[in-house]
């Protein structure tokens, strides 16, 4: 990470650009930036908004002047980069993931005209990009280790995750060629290094896998795990996926209607130096946090 | 007291200024695209100036009022008719039980805004009690009007009786539409990215507002604009208009594979992976919402200090309309 980019857009944004490169440091630093200028509650700043790799802050000059706005972040920037060991205080929550499901196949199948691989599936290309021999290889790299939600947005509540493996392990894959004018509310997808779940059915770009039968989005708030926030992700929760059958699917698909507790969230604490010391032990003991719960 | 609608319109929705505190979670600020216009229609019928409003694209809505009430319409130009008869518009007008409020076609801008004395009264969501509708959120129903909605309407002081014109804005204060724009904008986010030519390019040309225009973004037509190729950091994606996906400030310009230029508005999508090549000053993005398609456009580019210049500027009219109205 070299130098951050600071930069306005116009009166009533200032962008920082931490990396041009997605990485969990990047995103750490958006992260505690974010967080230590909320607690400064200063005044006139609208939204703090935490991306990948770089900060979103929105304000009104009227209340706050963009030159304070501007060097309270940096000396925020200049203390949380001297922290030696930054660790969060999250959750981790398992989705169930019905894979390669007859709805997302529909889809797929509708909008082939705009992929790069015109035949098959969205998974077989994925599987075939990555080289590996079955779509149940590649289910096996999607859900044996877990995400971390790097930024939430685009649409109300829809986390990008980012996958905690060294970056030679991550999944990459290139996005459609043209965007897709529909996709089914809590398709699993990805693009670029970056999964997602969409939370509202509407265009999309990226490469899709199957279905949760877990709201993460409901502004009625019906659903007891809704009933602080509309959104259920915030960034720095860390996510697994769970494949599950098409009983399954439907089975918790009816108990979430009943408003029955078959959300798996707990609380456990993230640390990034331990973490990139051994990701794989690393991983393996915090997952363990969801069986002793 | 009910509004009826008895036609929808084009896509009207229940505005306000909009709303903060959760754009980190991917719902916009949302609100009047044309602030300006939403505020002073408020003003005319005596209502704050944060009252929820109704916000209607090129062709509005025909309205029903079962009791007496004070409306006013602004924004674009368009004839407005009570019961067929034409009323003036940027004026505070008095209707009665079972009158019928239309307008004609949109002449010049884009949107009308419909402010009733006492506000439209559906529960503030978020803060606000604007439509956001990708997010089904906010508004009647989260949702556009359809044929057959009544909309509550907040308590108003009193509707005088006899006079059925109020109060007026006076001319010196009606904005222009035109087919020719000129847009601030801050250059920077990303700009770097694209090539000198190409930066050039973006603010010597003339830039056609495609038919793709609406509450999310407003999408131009112009030159093919190249960015500089790279090998593209990790996470960002293949194409050179990439990057790792990152928030998009209200108003910024993004150029997907260096074509046809798209300014994000208030229901934008919060974030994505396109560079942002700049962004059109606060004050400016009211005119972007009055922009109809084919109006030619050009990206002047400002300093930050012009832009809070330009809002200072904005600040003073709108306090002699306030003066001016609050007689």
């Amino acid at each position: 990470m070299g130098e951050s980019r600071y930069s306005w857009g116009a009166d009533e944004h200032l962008v920082v650009q931490i990396d041009e490169e997605m990485s969990l440091a990047a995103n750490f630093k958006a992260m505690a930036i974010s967080s230590a200028l909320a607690a400064q509650g200063l005044d006139g700043i609208w939204d703090i908004c935490p991306a990948n790799a770089s900060l979103l802050i929105r304000f009104d000059p009227d209340r706050l002047e963009p030159e304070l706005l501007e060097r309270t972040v940096r000396d925020i920037e200049a203390s949380v980069g001297q922290e030696e060991s930054p660790s969060i205080k999250t959750r981790l929550i398992e989705i169930p993931v019905w894979y390669d499901d007859p709805f997302t196949r529909e889809v797929g199948a509708k909008f082939r005209d705009r992929h790069q691989r015109p035949e098959g599936t969205d998974l077989e290309y994925a599987m075939a990009e990555l080289g590996l021999a079955s779509v149940e290889e590649f289910v096996e790299r999607h859900s044996g280790s877990p995400w971390i939600v790097s930024m939430v947005g685009f649409v109300a509540g829809l986390p990008f995750m980012f996958q905690m493996v060294p970056q030679e392990r991550q999944i990459e894959l290139p996005k459609y060629l043209r965007p897709r004018t529909e996709t089914p509310r809590l398709t699993v997808g990805h693009g670029g290094c970056f999964a997602c779940i969409y939370s509202v059915k509407g265009a999309g770009g990226y490469q899709m896998f199957g279905l949760t039968p877990l709201p993460i989005y409901d502004p009625a708030q019906r659903h007891e795990v809704f009933a602080e926030s509309m959104v259920l992700f915030r960034p720095g929760d860390i996510v697994t996926f769970r494949p599950v059958q098409e009983q399954e699917y439907r089975e918790l698909e009816a108990a979430v209607d009943r408003g029955e507790s078959v959300y798996r969230i707990v609380d456990v604490e993230f640390e990034l130096q331990s973490f990139l010391a051994d990701p794989d032990a690393y991983n393996a003991d915090l997952l363990g946090a969801l069986d002793v719960r | 007291m009910f509004v009826e609608v008895v036609e929808p319109g084009l896509a009207t929705t229940v505005q306000d200024l909009g709303r903060t505190g959760a754009y980190n979670v991917g719902i916009p600020p949302s609100g009047a695209l044309d602030q300006r216009s939403a505020r002073i229609a408020n003003l005319l019928v005596g209502n704050p100036e944060t009252a929820a409003l109704l916000e209607a694209p090129y062709l509005a809505p025909k309205l029903s009022f079962d009791g007496p009430a004070v409306v006013a319409v602004t924004g674009a130009s368009a004839q407005v008719l009570v019961n067929g008869e034409e009323r003036p518009s940027w004026s505070a007008v008095r209707v009665d039980a079972g009158d019928v409020l239309s307008l004609g076609f949109v002449t010049a801008g884009a949107r009308v805004y419909i402010a009733v004395a006492g506000g439209i009264d559906v529960p503030a969501v978020l803060g606000s009690r604007s439509t956001y509708v990708l997010g089904g959120l906010g508004g009647h129903d989260g949702r556009a009007l359809v044929a057959g909605d009544r909309l509550p309407v907040g308590e108003a002081g009193g509707v005088p009786a006899g006079d059925q014109l109020l109060r007026t804005l006076p001319e010196r204060y009606l904005p222009t539409w035109s087919r020719e724009v000129d847009l601030r904008v801050v250059l920077g986010l990303y700009d770097y990215r694209l090539s000198a030519h190409s930066r050039d390019l973006l603010v010597e040309s003339d830039w056609r507002l495609t038919p793709v225009a609406d509450r999310t973004g407003f999408r131009y037509q112009g030159p093919q604009l190249d960015f500089i190729e790279r090998e593209q950091p990790f996470g960002a994606g293949s194409d050179p208009s990439n990057i790792v996906d990152a928030g998009y400030p209200i108003g910024s310009i993004q150029v997907p594979s260096g074509s046809e230029p798209i300014v994000l508005h208030r229901d934008a999508v919060s974030g994505g992976g396109y560079a942002q090549i700049g962004t059109v000053i606060s004050v400016d993005l009211d005119l972007v919402g009055q922009c109809a398609p084919g109006t030619v456009t050009r990206l002047v580019p400002v300093t930050l200090d012009d832009a809070l210049k330009a809002r200072a500027q904005a600040r003073e009219n709108l306090d002699e309309v306030r003066a001016v109205l609050a007689d």
